[in-house]
């Protein structure tokens, strides 16, 4: 999966948790889920969206790492 | 013979819109069982029917809107030796209670047909049904991709955004006859609207009404977020829990030290058996649901979390059981993430009280004579002072916080 591909699943998953944002407006340092007005429990879903649709662990630990769309992608990078 | 009428579904609820039988004259009814959708201004509602009997006849007829304490339907309870009817039979008893109408002496509300009820019925989802009421859109148009060719949800707003597309003209002519007859477009102002005025009168009453005191008191969370980082380590992505799991199960057990804040206000103090959280959800279109997580005290954490993973998405697409809003005994708010340090809340009537725990974040805490830096949160009470005085809500803060500091006591 390249870059692209990985970028659009993330909106595709976005949209759907929110659902009256256009995620690509979101810029690459913003934090995701002050952007979007995602809360605790839809952050959790989002993540749980993630793992299943890109087949990767992401532990806890590493929530720190999905905060901006930049550091979400180098992240998601590494993993896949 | 059992009348089960509209029930209330809070203290802001006047009327509800009967929308979808789902049982249906004969039908054998157990503890629980969903017996008919019901619009609100909290949504489309599934009202539960809580006892054992068969459906004898129903008084209200789908698309009516009716007062509060309506008689809906007539049950027949069963439990009782003699009155037992088998299972064999309900089916039977159905088909014969459709065509011929047994006389009664109560006066069957009736409405016009509602246009697609003259031809094949037309199968829909109750949610895409409510959307294409609000949005007035004629599903006789729409084609269904939901299981055996039903409308969902995806279908209706398919047919929106085309709508949107296509000239105006269009868009009024088709539906113009329909709408005339459909009993439900008096009540069609927006959802986000109703949802509004609903939580407008809720709170106006409870301000007017109620005398709140507060207390405040910050929580070291520590040992909770310790306990939670080793407890998520072990589970999938899907089952982990959230801080608020634990507040929740936290809470439920401090009023099971504290009963009289799990209690109405109903002409005195009345003290409630069971102990169910009501959870402040927020709606992204504005506004906010409550739905009740039951019997809270006896359940696990994760028993909880998996409660909140299927309550929130149903509360947020207004998909809730009419137990899940009528019966909590308390209420959480939970507004912290960002949204604010503390949060006072407005108790929701009759209960007698709110907790708010705001934003769980590090702070410089001093602990035996030392500065350190710790994960607090700021947990606020809001008590109705008729009710109950600071001491008692005082000893639900001091119980909340001790079993926050044993977390695996939970």
């Amino acid at each position: 999966m390249n870059k692209e591909e990985i970028q659009k699943t993330i909106f595709q998953l976005l949209k759907r948790i929110a659902p009256e944002h256009d995620p690509s407006t979101l810029m690459p340092d913003e934090n995701i889920r002050e952007a979007l007005n995602i809360d605790s429990f839809d952050a959790l879903q989002f993540i749980v969206a993630i793992s299943e649709k890109l087949k990767v662990d992401i532990p806890e630990e590493d929530y720190g790492k999905t905060a901006t769309l930049k550091s979400l992608m180098a992240y998601l990078e590494k993993k896949i | 013979m059992i009348s089960f009428k509209m029930p209330s579904l809070g203290a802001d609820m006047e009327d509800g819109t009967l929308v979808e039988w789902r049982k249906q004259p004969g039908d054998l009814l157990k503890r629980g069982d969903i017996i008919a959708d019901v619009d609100t201004q909290k949504g489309l509602i599934e009202i539960e029917f809580f006892g054992d009997g068969v459906l004898e006849k129903q008084l209200v007829e789908e698309g009516h809107k009716v007062p509060v304490g309506t008689v809906l339907a007539l049950i027949r309870p069963t439990g009782d030796a003699g009155e037992l009817e088998m299972p064999e039979a309900a089916p039977k008893a159905k088909q014969e209670a459709v065509p011929t109408e047994p006389p009664t002496q109560e006066k069957k509300i009736t409405s016009p047909p509602v246009a697609e009820e003259k031809g094949k019925r037309i199968k829909i989802s109750p949610l895409a049904r409510k959307i294409a009421e609000m949005q007035q859109v004629d599903i006789s148009q729409v084609i269904g991709t939901g299981p055996e060719g039903a409308i969902v949800k995806a279908d209706i707003e398919k047919c929106l955004v085309e709508m949107k597309m296509a000239p105006e003209k269009e868009v009024v002519d088709k539906p113009a006859e329909v709408h005339q007859q459909e009993p439900l477009q008096q009540s069609a102002i927006p959802e986000s609207e109703a949802i509004r005025r609903a939580v407008a009168a809720a709170m106006s009453r409870s301000n007017q009404d109620i005398p709140h005191y507060y207390l405040e008191k910050r929580m070291d969370m520590s040992k909770a977020m310790a306990w939670l980082k080793e407890a998520n380590k072990e589970r999938t992505v899907q089952q982990r829990l959230l801080p608020v799991a634990l507040f929740i199960k936290a809470v439920a057990k401090a009023l099971d030290d504290v009963p009289d804040l799990n209690a109405v206000w109903e002409n005195g103090l009345q003290r409630k058996n069971e102990i169910n959280i009501g959870f402040v959800v927020s709606l992204r279109t504005g506004g906010i649901m409550v739905p009740a997580i039951l019997n809270a005290d006896t359940l696990s954490i994760d028993a909880i979390m998996a409660c909140l993973n299927d309550i929130i998405p149903r509360a947020r697409a207004f998909k809730l059981r009419s137990s899940e809003l009528s019966q909590s005994t308390f209420t959480i708010t939970s507004i912290g993430e960002g949204g604010g340090d503390k949060v006072f809340g407005v108790i929701y009537p009759p209960q007698v009280g709110i907790v708010g725990f705001g934003e769980i974040r590090e702070e410089a805490v001093v602990h035996e004579g030392m500065i350190g830096i710790k994960p607090i949160v700021d947990v606020t009470l809001a008590a109705d002072h008729r009710a109950t005085d600071g001491l008692v809500g005082g000893k639900f803060m001091a119980a909340l916080n001790k079993y926050l500091q044993n977390p695996a006591s939970l």
